[in-house]
């Protein structure tokens, strides 16, 4: 039903700040980089050197690209949301214009479009709703009916609110704590969307337990479920092997597989939920981990 | 710095092997070069060294698989890796393909282990050198890793020795956390060693405060990066003096030429870049380039002047050019 997923060509550019805007508790980033603009699709991410020359900062940190601008005006643009976390985002979301960031991008796997005209429920929790804002735009320019479901803890820490009803009109909002929208889980309204649209596939951005919770609604509606999953990572080009999950290949066997090369765009339905950050005794090579 | 291109001899001796010039991956950090040929051509390196492989395909650990640390970080891959049959066919074939010098790390679970790989890779074209990565638990002396006792070190690397293409040579890859390590390196050179890697990671744990439980899914980890430069340059050090008609391949936190510089003048005839690729994909040329600059700098014609340079009495170190770089 879907197309292949577009894997990255990363480059590494210094990138001038253009913009950055303070929404809610995030940081909106817009940073000149024409070569990761020019290879931008949905789902793609970025790695960010932060603290400066000489840090003892030795990782880059992953964002989501939240879009691309590779033509017209503000030609050469690309935008991350950052939330700050711990020192490294801390860092970032210090920065003003006219500074540069060392960005290497577009880095992964992209969200697969169906082939044609499809129904689609759109999940993001947090700032995981950044993803899916240009993939809605690409939805509703191929034809598809599109709906987006917008989690948070708090009202402050939903994101794109606005800019997701303006892109798809359809908008459900869900906060934990009843400070927005509807209170409870972003899941908990997943069934109704894909019913109300008849849906064939949903995608979904956010933290680990609401991509399961995504993942079983769609598999309860018999239909597929795109996840973006966001798994801690040292090198976010594939060297490391830090960043694995659990995944069942074509094949029936599972692998530990890197998110940052291979993902972070998963079939939901492949992904081992239960058992990340395990080590299942049937993943591929298991056995042979006696002593290590 | 005036612009010019510094005009240095950069090619490298390892033992029976020249190569072009003295910077290398490092093993674990480079997978086997696909991923570093998007920023650069893996072929300009000295070699690439390949991930450690192992006999039959292996999953690693559990995650977390990495903590970030002062200056550098932790990490518990567990030798994850697709066996070496798949390596030779997949991996060696594409660096074979693209040019690249490989220096491949084997690693095994008992000294059998170690010779059957070092077999399977006798004869291939595309492999320069074999690294022998002894940081991995004995599974026939209750997990004991071979590079923490003289004799199961020695075993291995005799064993690989015997078994590999006389003209490869065989470095063994030493751990720093030993009492001392030029009893190790000793034990390892009366085996037949050609060379040593220095140095594997340091043992390290993060506690996450949070959960108040190991921060990493395999408990323990290996430290790497800057933080750990000191002790790598120590460890390079101590064996040159013991050993000095023995190659050094020097690695452990090397982010730029000058880091480089301390190394070959320590006594290292090579460098490999490992952690500060995943913070700048780029680094192993960067750091070539300015290491170039940097002998340049100090008046070095040619990289094997520098190399061990930092043991000569004072009155020999300042070479003509150096003092006029130091006065101007
Ligand atoms: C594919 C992907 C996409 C992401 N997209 C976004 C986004 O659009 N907006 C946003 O705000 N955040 C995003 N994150 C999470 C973001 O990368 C982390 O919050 C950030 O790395 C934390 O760094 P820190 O120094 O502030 O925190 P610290 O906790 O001090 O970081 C310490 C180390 O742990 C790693 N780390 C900690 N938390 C995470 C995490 N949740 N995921 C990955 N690595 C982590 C860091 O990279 C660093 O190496 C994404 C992560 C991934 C993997
Ligand atoms: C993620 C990671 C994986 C590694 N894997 C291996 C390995 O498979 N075999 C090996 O001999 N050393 C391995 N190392 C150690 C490095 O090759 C190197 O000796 C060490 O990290 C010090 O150099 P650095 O500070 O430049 O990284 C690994 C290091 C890291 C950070
Ligand atoms: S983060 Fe290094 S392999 Fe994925």
């Amino acid at each position: 039903m879907t197309a292949d997923t577009v894997v990255s060509k990363p480059v590494q550019e210094t990138a001038e700040i253009f913009s950055v805007q303070k929404i809610g508790e995030y940081v909106q980033f817009t940073v000149v980089a024409p070569g990761i603009a020019a290879g931008f699709q949905p789902g793609h991410f970025v790695a960010v050197a932060v603290g400066g020359d000489n840090t003892s900062m030795l990782l880059r940190r992953a964002f989501a690209l939240y879009g691309a601008t590779p033509t017209g005006q503000f030609a050469g643009t690309i935008q991350f949301v950052v939330a700050e976390h711990g020192p490294g985002t801390r860092w970032l979301t210090q920065r003003s214009v006219g500074e540069t960031l060392d960005v290497v991008g577009p880095l992964g796997t992209s969200f697969p479009l169906p082939s044609g005209p499809s129904p689609a429920v759109l999940v993001g929790g947090g700032y995981g709703s950044a993803p899916l804002i240009p993939l809605a735009r690409e939805l509703v320019a191929a034809g598809s009916p599109v709906e987006i479901l917008l989690g948070a803890a708090t009202g402050s820490r939903l994101f794109g609110e606005l800019v997701a009803k303006r892109t798809v009109g359809a908008v459900t909002v869900t906060t934990d704590d009843g400070s927005a929208g509807v209170r409870g889980r972003v899941a908990d309204v997943l069934p109704d969307a894909i019913e109300r649209i008849g849906a064939e596939v949903v995608y979904a951005c956010g933290p680990m337990p609401m991509l399961r919770a995504v993942s079983e609604v769609a598999r309860a509606h018999a239909i597929q479920a795109q996840v973006a999953v966001e798994e801690a990572m040292a090198c976010g080009i594939g060297v490391c092997m830090t960043c694995v999950l659990p995944v069942r290949g074509d094949d029936g066997r599972s692998r530990f597989v890197r998110s940052c090369v291979d993902g972070p765009v998963f079939a939901a339905d492949r992904v081992r939920w239960e058992d990340v950050g395990t080590l299942p005794a049937d993943v591929m090579g298991a056995d042979a981990m006696g002593g290590h | 710095m005036d612009g010019v291109r510094p005009m240095v001899d950069m090619t490298t001796q390892l033992a029976t092997l020249t190569l072009p010039n003295p910077v290398l991956t490092a093993s674990g950090c480079a997978a086997a070069g696909r991923e570093l040929h998007q920023f650069f051509d893996v072929a300009a390196l000295g070699a690439v060294v390949t991930k450690s492989i192992m006999m039959r395909p292996r999953s690693g650990r559990a995650t977390p698989r990495m903590a970030e640390t002062p200056s550098g970080m932790l990490n518990s891959i567990g030798l994850q890796g697709p066996g070496i049959d798949a390596f030779i066919d997949t991996d060696l074939a594409w660096l074979a393909e693209h040019g690249a010098r490989t220096v491949v790390s084997i690693a095994g679970g008992h000294t059998d282990e170690y010779v059957e790989l070092a077999r399977r890779l006798n004869g291939h074209p595309a492999v320069s050198m074999l690294e022998v990565n002894i940081s991995c638990p004995n599974v026939e002396s209750r997990g004991q890793v071979f590079a923490c006792d003289a004799i199961a070190s020695s075993r291995v690397i005799g064993a690989v020795r015997r078994a590999a293409d006389p003209s490869l040579p065989v470095f063994a890859k030493l751990s720093p956390d030993v009492t001392d390590i030029t009893l190790i390196a000793r034990a390892c050179a009366d085996a037949g060693a050609d060379g040593f890697s220095l140095i594997n990671t340091l043992l390290g744990m993060v506690i996450d405060t949070d959960t108040m439980a190991p921060a990493l899914g395999g408990g323990t980890g290996g430290l790497s990066g800057p933080a750990i430069r000191p002790v790598a340059v120590r460890c390079v050090w101590q064996v040159r003096r013991a050993l000095p008609h023995l190659p050094i391949l020097g690695m452990g936190g090397i982010r730029s030429g000058l880091d480089a510089l301390q190394f070959v003048l320590a006594g290292a005839s090579a460098v490999s870049v490992g952690t500060a690729v995943f913070g700048d994909p780029s680094a192993p040329v960067r750091v070539l380039a300015e290491l170039e600059q940097a002998l340049d700098d100090r008046g070095f014609a040619a990289l094997a002047d520098a190399v061990g340079y930092a043991h000569r009495r004072p009155a020999d170190r300042l070479v003509p050019e150096a003092a006029e770089v130091a006065a101007g």
